[in-house]
This record gives C-alpha cells, sequence and structure tokens, in this order.
C-alpha cells in the first residue's frame, strides 16, 4: 500500500473488534497463532535466528521514538550460554504529546503480549519484564490480567505448546519519573534502584539487567512483531514509506476536533492528519504550528508543513524528526513562548541531575525562559538560550539534555519575531 | 504510630519477591503496596519496607524520594494531580487547575484543612489526547476537564 492510498488501509493493531482484549475474542480473531508458528513450524521457521531475520527484513524502525531497526538490534544479543537473558519491554510512555502505548494496553494488549513472546523466543531470552509506567495504574491490572489469562491457555510459562522452549513473562510498574523511559534507567528502576541512566556502551546486550544480556523494546514496536509474524516482512514493508515502513500509532493532541490515536501507514501528509483524521483546527482557527513526534522533535511552521509527510526523510528536509509520531497542533492563538516555557519547565523537573551540562542547563533554560515569559527578558537573553543549548548537546550521559535543547532551539529559531516581542527594549514593537 | 504490613500485604510481597532473581528490585512494588495500606510511605513506612525486605534502609530511603508518585507525608484523602504539561497546557490545564485553587481555597502542593483535598500540579499523565485532564489518587484519570466538570468532580467526591 503506497502512502497515497492511506484512506483505506485498515488497522491491525486496533482494529475495530469488541473485546479484543480479552483472551478468547483474540485468539478468535487469529491470535497467538504467529507464537505457535515460530514455537512449531520447523519448515517455515528453522531457528530462532530465522525469526530474527525475518523481523530485521521488515526493518521494523522503534516506536520509542529513536528509530532503531528491531531485528538488527535483536541479533546484537551474544550467543546464548545457558545464564539468564531478558527482554525488557518499555511501557513508560511519558514524552509530552505521546499516549498511544495506552491504546495498545487497552484494546489489543494480546498482539503486544504475543510479539514479546516471539522476540523472546527469537533471542532465546527466559524472562520476559513489561515496565509499565506507575500512572497506568488500570493497564498495569489489566496487563496482569492479561498476562494470567496467556499463562492459563499455556503461551506462557513451562514447554509452551508442547515445544520446549519456556519463558516467565512479569508486570512491574514505575512510580512517577519521566526518565525512566530512557532504557538504561529504566533497567536501574527494574533493578529496585533510583533510575540514573547508565553510560552505553556497553550496550544493554552486553550489560543489561543484573549484568545480563538484555533487549528493551517498546510496546508498539512488540506489536508489529506479531503482525511481521503473520503477514510477512514484505507486507510491513509494502505498507507506508520506504525508509520508516509499517503501521503507525499517530497521537494527535492541541487544538484539534477530534484528538486521539489512529493506526495509520507511516508517511501519511501531516496536513491529512491534522484536517481529515483529526478533523481540523478547533473553532474554525488557522493552524500555526505543529510538533511532529513529542515534545522533544522540533517545532513545525504551519507554512513549512505543504507535501511534508510522516516519515523520517520527510519530517528532516525541515528540520525536525519523527520521534514517537504523538502530534501536538496549535492554533494561530498559540502563545509559543509560554509554550515553550512550559516545555523547558517539563525538562527541567525531569532531569535526574547525573550530568552538569543537563543538570544546569536545564534549569538555566527555564530560567530565562521564565523570564521573558514575564516580559523582563532581553533579546541577549534569546542568544544566551541559542549558546546554553549548544553546550548542552551530545555532551552527556542520556539525550535528555538533547531533549531539552532542540526544542529551545528551533522554537526561537522559527518564531523569533514573537520572542523578541516578548523582550524588553525590543527593536519590535510590542504587539 | 507503629506502622506494620497485615498477613495479606506480606503474602503479596512474597509473590512480587518471587519475579526477580534478587530482592532488591521489590523496592519499588513493595513501597506500592505500603502506600496503598497506609496512604504513604513517610520515613516509619520506608524503615518497615527495608526491614521487610531486609535492605539498607538508606536505599528505601533514596529510591521513595527519587519518584514523584510516592508520598513521603500524610495527603488528602483524594488527591488531585491536575497535568498541566504541554497538551494539557493548550488545552487550558491552567484554568482548571487555578479554578481547583479557587474552589478548594488552597495553593498547588497544599491540603485542605478538613484533610480532604491535596491538589497537584503535575507532568504529562499520558493521556495528551484527553487533554485537559487530571488524576485522582494515582488512580482514576478524569478527562476533557471543563469547569463545570471540576466542580462536579469535586463535589461529588
Ligand atoms: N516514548 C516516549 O515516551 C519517549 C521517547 N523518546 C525518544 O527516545 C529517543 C532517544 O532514545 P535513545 O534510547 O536514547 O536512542 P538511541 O539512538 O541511543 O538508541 C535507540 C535504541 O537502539 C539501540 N542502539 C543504538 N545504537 C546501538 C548500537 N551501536 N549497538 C547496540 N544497540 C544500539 C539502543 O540500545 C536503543 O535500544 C528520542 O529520539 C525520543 O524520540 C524520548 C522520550 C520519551
Ligand atoms: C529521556 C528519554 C525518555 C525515553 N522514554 C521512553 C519511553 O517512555 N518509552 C519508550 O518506549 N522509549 C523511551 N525512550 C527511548 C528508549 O531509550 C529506547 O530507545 C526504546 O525503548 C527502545 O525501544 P524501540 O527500539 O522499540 O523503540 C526514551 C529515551 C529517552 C532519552
Ligand atoms: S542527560 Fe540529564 S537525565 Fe540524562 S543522565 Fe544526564 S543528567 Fe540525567
Ligand atoms: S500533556 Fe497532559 S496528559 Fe500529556
Amino acid at each position: 500500500m503506497s502512502t497515497a492510498d492511506w484512506k483505506n488501509y485498515e488497522p491491525v493493531l486496533i482494529p475495530n473488534i469488541k473485546d479484543l482484549h480479552k483472551i478468547d475474542v483474540y485468539i478468535k480473531n487469529g491470535g497467538y497463532e504467529g507464537l505457535k508458528s515460530v514455537l512449531t513450524d520447523k519448515q517455515k521457521w528453522e531457528n530462532p535466528k530465522s525469526v530474527i531475520e525475518e523481523v530485521k527484513a521488515a526493518n521494523i524502525r522503534g516506536r520509542g521514538g529513536a528509530g532503531f531497526n528491531a531485528g538488527l538490534k535483536w541479533s546484537f544479543m551474544p550467543p546464548a550460554d545457558g545464564g539468564p537473558r531478558y527482554l525488557a519491554c518499555n511501557g513508560d510512555e511519558s514524552e509530552p504529546g505521546t499516549f498511544k502505548d495506552r491504546k495498545i494496553f487497552e484494546y489489543n494488549p494480546h498482539a503486544f503480549i504475543e510479539g514479546a513472546l516471539i522476540a523472546a523466543y527469537a533471542m532465546e531470552i527466559t524472562t520476559i519484564y513489561v515496565y509499565i509506567r506507575g500512572e497506568y495504574k488500570a493497564y498495569i491490572r489489566m496487563m496482569e490480567k492479561a498476562l494470567e489469562d496467556a499463562y492459563e491457555k499455556g503461551f506462557i510459562g513451562k514447554n509452551i505448546l508442547g515445544s520446549n522452549y519456556s519463558v516467565d513473562f512479569y508486570v512491574t510498574g514505575g512510580a512517577g519519573a519521566y526518565i525512566c523511559g530512557e532504557e538504561t534507567s529504566m533497567l536501574e528502576s527494574l533493578e529496585g534502584k533510583r533510575g540514573y541512566p547508565r553510560v552505553k556502551p556497553p550496550f544493554p546486550a552486553q550489560k543489561g539487567l543484573w549484568g545480563r544480556p538484555t533487549t528493551i523494546n517498546n510496546i508498539e514496536t512488540l506489536a508489529h512483531v506479531t503482525s511481521v509474524i503473520n503477514r510477512g516482512a514484505d507486507w510491513f514493508k509494502s505498507v507506508g514509506a520506504e525508509n520508516h515502513p509499517g503501521p503507525i500509532l499517530y497521537g494527535i493532541s492541541g487544538h484539534v476536533n477530534r484528538p486521539g490515536v489512529y493506526e495509520l501507514p507511516s508517511g501519511v501528509p501531516v496536513l491529512d492528519l491534522i484536517h481529515d483524521m483529526a478533523g481540523g483546527i478547533r473553532n474554525g482557527k488557522k493552524l500555526k504550528a505543529v510538533i511532529p513526534g513529542g515534545s522533544s522533535t522540533p517545532v513545525v511552521r504551519a507554512d513549512q508543513l505543504d507535501g511534508i509527510s510522516m516519515d523520517s526523510d520527510s519530517l528532516r528536509t525541515v528540520g525536525t524528526m519523527l520521534g514517537t509520531a504523538g502530534l501536538v497542533v496549535m492554533d494561530e492563538d498559540t502563545d509559543m513562548v509560554d509554550m515553550l516555557w512550559r516545555i523547558t519547565h517539563f525538562y527541567h523537573h525531569e532531569s535526574c541531575g547525573q550530568c552538569t551540562p543537563c543538570r544546569e542547563g536545564t534549569g538555566w533554560l527555564e530560567k530565562i525562559m521564565l523570564k521573558i515569559k514575564n516580559g523582563d527578558g532581553e533579546i541577549k537573553d534569546l542568544d544566551l538560550l541559542l549558546d546554553i543549548t549548544t553546550q548542552m548537546e551530545g555532551r552527556t550521559i542520556c539525550a535528555l539534555a538533547d531533549a531539552a535543547a532542540w526544542p529551545v532551539r528551533h522554537t526561537i529559531t522559527r518564531f523569533r519575531d514573537e520572542f523578541e516581542a516578548r523582550c524588553k527594549k525590543s527593536v519590535h514593537a510590542v504587539a | 504510630m507503629a506502622y506494620e504490613f497485615t498477613k495479606e500485604d506480606l503474602e503479596e510481597i512474597e509473590k512480587i519477591k518471587a519475579k526477580f532473581p534478587e530482592v532488591m528490585p521489590a523496592t519499588l512494588p513493595v513501597l506500592w503496596v505500603a502506600q496503598n495500606r497506609f496512604g504513604h510511605v513517610n520515613p516509619d513506612v520506608q524503615r518497615l519496607v527495608a526491614e521487610t525486605l531486609d535492605l539498607p534502609e538508606a536505599h528505601v530511603h533514596g529510591v521513595a524520594e527519587f519518584y514523584t508518585q510516592y508520598y513521603k507525608e500524610e495527603k488528602g484523602k483524594f488527591v488531585l494531580d491536575v497535568c498541566t504539561c504541554l497538551s494539557c497546557q493548550l488545552c487550558g490545564g491552567y484554568d482548571i487547575l487555578e479554578h481547583l485553587e479557587d474552589k478548594l481555597g488552597i495553593k498547588k502542593g497544599e491540603t485542605t484543612d478538613d484533610g480532604m483535598f491535596s491538589l497537584n500540579e503535575v507532568e504529562c499523565l499520558g493521556a495528551c489526547g484527553y487533554a485537559p485532564m487530571l488524576q485522582i489518587t494515582n488512580d482514576t484519570y478524569v478527562n476533557h476537564l471543563t469547569k463545570e466538570k471540576a466542580d462536579q468532580l469535586v463535589d461529588s467526591l
């Protein structure tokens, strides 16, 4: 299906099937056939590695936001040595503007569970943890129930479906810390500690949970694995944009008439998503700007969006990224200064404080933005902000510092007039 | 007040421990068990968790301090966590927060004198498409808030 046909796309992860979250309904609709196939069909799947090859060929780019090829990441796991190996599923979802994994928890948890089981088998993993943010208490409970049901049906546990493959699968919750979505921070949290990110390398495949080989994947990434096994890598690659193929759960929020999560091929034109799927801008207002993939992805002006689609290559041409595909839509009345100040507040609040450029930098960004927001800023503060972002990027243990710096740099650059108008002794008249 | 886990709590704690190859990973979930039981995890409760798991008190304290959802002191019967982050800000989250401050007669971060309500401003709760929204005591989400809906909510609790 080319991107132009997106209107005819039939959702696979969140199809319109009543009670799909119940295991019997899921099974009736072909659920757990993929797992059965990889475990028992030796003609099709000679060994676990053949599963990795299929997933690698599908080019599922990590839906946690960084877009790393899932199968390729799996292939980094060292050969099994008889000791424990882990899959840690990332359900921390906390990037402002991102609310898509919850859709899977709510409507189709077994697609995720099945994908995780297939992933674990492919990497010869013995224990799976799914880490869900603490605020999603309702989904933690639902996941516990779904895992119990899958266990009872024999899809989890010892000698699954008569194969000699056995795996344990546990759910565990966070307790309120955005940083725990960063994969190594999540590992620390799973180990029962404060969520301080670890220095990479070593990557988790070498040294993960309790020093053992571990792979981390996002919930949506793992749910797509199930589709790839059922429908084949060629199907997945035929959906959407070439370099970032497959369906995507787009979360659309902000000033639109129908905010929500929409499953569509990658590469849908941004303006179509906003106007056709999400029903356009509220109260008949005009579109001003869009943040395409969560708060860390640079904001784009409406006049930059013609012909731009939701795939990494297209978004790069206007200096932004796909991120988590959580679009935040802003109408003509949006105050970009207030908006940016709120983002700087968020990252300052969430910095774990291990690295000086991040701890100090996020603090300065917020402080200066507050000054500007209150009308006490000066033009030179704008340049100071840009200078601080340069000193933060690429100098820290994890990407939170970058995530905090990008929005500042690009919002100021792309809406400089508005920022200058808010500053004292402005050369521009105050509006 | 002396804090003690019930028999059911201790059974649940055993189940939690069985999920992990070591005891330390039980820290977060057992702090949850404690908070569900006592309503908070103040230093005395933290000590109880440490003793129950046979872990250093300093470790449990460090973890409790790191994560925002653990209440380090007693809170109101209902804790209203109003999201004012990006999407909620755009959709009027601050209006809701200010409205609730007026209605309850407290500022964010405070608890009403009768101990019924605590009010907080919080970061993104992963419900951006339902903005503005709030969460009640780490559990139920209330979506698409208006001032009227916020009033009704407070009156119904
Ligand atoms: N879903 C959400 O709520 C949030 C998502 N994000 C996203 O997270 C992204 C950043 O994530 P990071 O994990 O820091 O990105 P990253 O690029 O460092 O890593 C992505 C994945 O590929 C693996 N990887 C990368 N290079 C590797 C190598 N040479 N060998 C082995 N494995 C390798 C990493 O272990 C990781 O699993 C941002 O782009 C942002 O969009 C950020 C905040 C919240
Ligand atoms: C500060 C920060 C927060 C993150 N939060 C999340 C998150 O909540 N959920 C998620 O899946 N990935 C998050 N990530 C990305 C993870 O580190 C990691 O790349 C991802 O879980 C890998 O899974 P994937 O390859 O399937 O996307 C975050 C990264 C950073 C730097
Ligand atoms: S970059 Fe920031 S959040 Fe990440 S480890 Fe350093 S201080 Fe912590
Ligand atoms: S911004 Fe309020 S829930 Fe995400």
